[in-house]
């Protein structure tokens, strides 16, 4: 669409420059990865609809976090407590189904995420702390919490509206933990890219200080994204407790290094002003996949962190690359 | 001063005895000037001069501590950017504040983007809007979609004028738009300020070349240390005498 001659100062015109590797790494690279394992794993199971599907629903946690983290991320923040708010999230509902029932339960673990993702968000946003520093010491705080809180113990959910709702129900067919994917990218997908909000966070991570001359309240988005994270931080507990009829300090704990590589690979620039969610169900997918695939093999779980931290390794590689085009 | 106004029309800026201190120390003292419309005022001074300083009073970011800003002969009250927004006076700062990886059309419209009536934002609208004013300032761009980054110095620059002139209905205050431009990115952003005159805004611009005072200013308002030395006609000046106000060598 030209609009006027552009002349010999355009460089965004030849496909070479347009092309963005970035933006296809994780389309290519979830291609790349599920026809390796269809091929290395043809007589495992990997190709088989109960494993593909499987993959799909233990991914759903991390993707909800993920989408979180897209926001905080594109805002130019990050947020290491996401592992933490699940298992204190699940535990609050666990303990408050069991105590008071459904509506409380699931309310005090929405509440929970939200309220620590505002506590991060406050810190940051009005403290004017760094939000790796801020989010670092609530991932430990909470760790400790949910740990205290109950011995170290497993709590039973036995609640079905709830297992149901969260975990193994189904509707129309399908199951809830892929109706709560479908849904939480939808919305996402379309606050983030639609909305004015979308916008005034893609501007704050891209540049604060164009983003507070035009009048956006660069505070107040920072509070914002945090707070989104730490709700769908929650969300993603209430879906283990829901998946597991259970609630642990455990839960979440290795989801942390899992969704930032899903969010990176998925398009996220580490220091703001792009981002994707579409592209972060795509890396979610991914690293679900990449998981199940080295289980197959027959690697060890030290083994599956070696080649997790590779391929993370490789995303920032691309990620920073693009930045600094 | 007799060159200090021109009193055919109604001024869009009028500064009354602008006075400004930070804690024991004085920036601006004595500080009147008017721009009319269709008018493009100089700003010219050694560094420290305060010329940076009037420009944040005039755009909302530090009120003066005396002295009255009026706009359209109504005296305003600003304490803070986005009041100065509301009136009709864009600022175009030295480092843009364009968000680079965003697009043309997404900075032209930053912080103010406009939703359909689902509350979705407006695209279609900002890049027809952001398109048209492209074309009537002759800003060369290859695409409203084109993202910033991807865009020469010069072609910056012009967004970021484009932005301030479809905003502002009074003042647009350039804070040296060229200084980190070429020879040929110059002579472009040049001709874009002198087209702003057509649109019957004022502009108040900073500028470090002389060369380039003189050619688009009507007027040029000389400060030294904070105080304002003079008003000149540009016309009715040269380098010399300009120059000679600047470093001191001249009073009044």
């Amino acid at each position: 669409m030209p609009i006027a001659n552009a002349g010999a100062a355009d460089r965004t015109g030849g496909f070479a420059s347009r092309f963005n590797l970035q933006q296809y790494v994780v389309y290519l690279g979830f291609l790349a990865i599920f026809l390796f394992f269809a091929v290395v794993l043809r007589d495992s199971g990997f190709l088989t609809v109960r494993n593909l599907s499987n993959i799909v629903l233990q991914t759903a946690p991390a993707t909800i976090m993920a989408i979180g983290l897209v926001f905080v991320m594109a805002a130019g923040e990050i947020d290491l407590s996401i592992g933490s708010i699940v298992a204190v999230a699940a535990l609050a509902a666990a303990v408050t189904i069991n105590a008071y029932g459904l509506a409380p339960g699931v309310l005090a673990g929405l509440g929970a995420g939200l309220l620590i993702g505002f506590v991060n968000g406050a810190l940051v946003a009005y403290v004017k702390l760094p939000s790796f520093l801020v989010t670092l010491a609530t991932m430990g705080l909470f760790a400790g919490v949910s740990r205290s809180m109950t011995n170290l113990r497993s709590i039973p959910v036995t609640d079905s509206t709830f297992t149901g709702f969260f975990g193994s129900g189904s509707l129309l067919g399908v199951p809830s933990l892929i109706w709560w994917t479908v849904i939480a990218v939808a919305v996402g997908h379309l606050v983030f890219r639609e909305s004015r909000f979308g916008a005034h966070v893609l501007a704050t991570g891209d540049n604060a200080r164009a983003a507070a001359v035009s009048g956006i309240s660069v505070p107040r988005i920072r509070l914002a994204v945090l707070t989104i994270s730490g709700g769908l931080a929650g969300l993603a507990g209430l879906l283990y407790a829901g998946r597991l009829q259970a609630a642990k300090y455990t839960l979440g704990e290795t989801d942390l290094m899992t969704v930032i590589a899903a969010v990176i690979v998925g398009g996220t620039l580490l220091n703001g002003g792009k981002g994707s969610i579409v592209g972060a169900l795509v890396g979610s997918l991914m690293m679900g996949m990449l998981n199940n695939g080295l289980i197959l093999m027959g690697l060890s779980v030290s083994d599956q962190m070696i080649v997790r931290g590779l391929i993370i390794l490789a995303a920032v590689a691309v990620s920073l690359r693009e930045k600094n085009r | 001063m007799p060159a200090n106004a021109i009193s055919t029309n109604v001024p869009v800026l009028q500064l009354t005895d602008i006075r400004k201190t930070f804690g024991g120390i004085t920036a601006i003292e004595k500080f009147s000037l008017d721009v009319h419309p269709g008018e493009i005022v100089a700003l010219v001074g050694d560094n420290g001069a305060g010329k940076s300083t009037l420009i944040k009073i005039v755009s909302g970011v530090h009120p003066p501590t005396s002295g009255s800003i009026a706009i359209d002969n109504e005296i305003v009250a600003m304490s803070n950017a986005t009041m100065a927004r509301a009136r009709g006076i864009e600022v175009v700062y030295q480092d843009l504040a364009l968000a680079d990886q965003q697009s043309v059309y997404m900075n032209m419209f930053l912080g103010r983007e406009p939703v359909n009536r689902f509350g979705l934002l407006d695209r279609r609208r900002m890049i027809a809007e952001t398109e048209q004013l492209v074309k009537e300032l002759d800003v060369r761009i290859p695409s409203a979609h084109a993202t910033i980054r991807d865009l020469s110095g010069g072609q910056r620059q012009g967004v970021a004028i484009a932005r301030a002139t479809h905003w502002a209905s009074k003042l647009i205050l350039l804070d040296e738009p060229t200084a980190a431009l070429g020879v040929a990115e110059t002579a472009k952003v040049e001709e874009i300020v002198l087209s702003l005159k057509s649109r019957n805004i004022g502009v108040l611009i900073i500028s470090h070349s002389l060369d380039q005072v003189f050619r688009l200013s009507d007027r040029i308002c000389v400060l030294r240390r904070g105080r304002q030395i003079g008003v000149r006609k540009t016309a009715e000046t040269d380098k010399n005498q300009i120059v000679a106000m600047i470093t001191g060598l001249q009073e009044h």
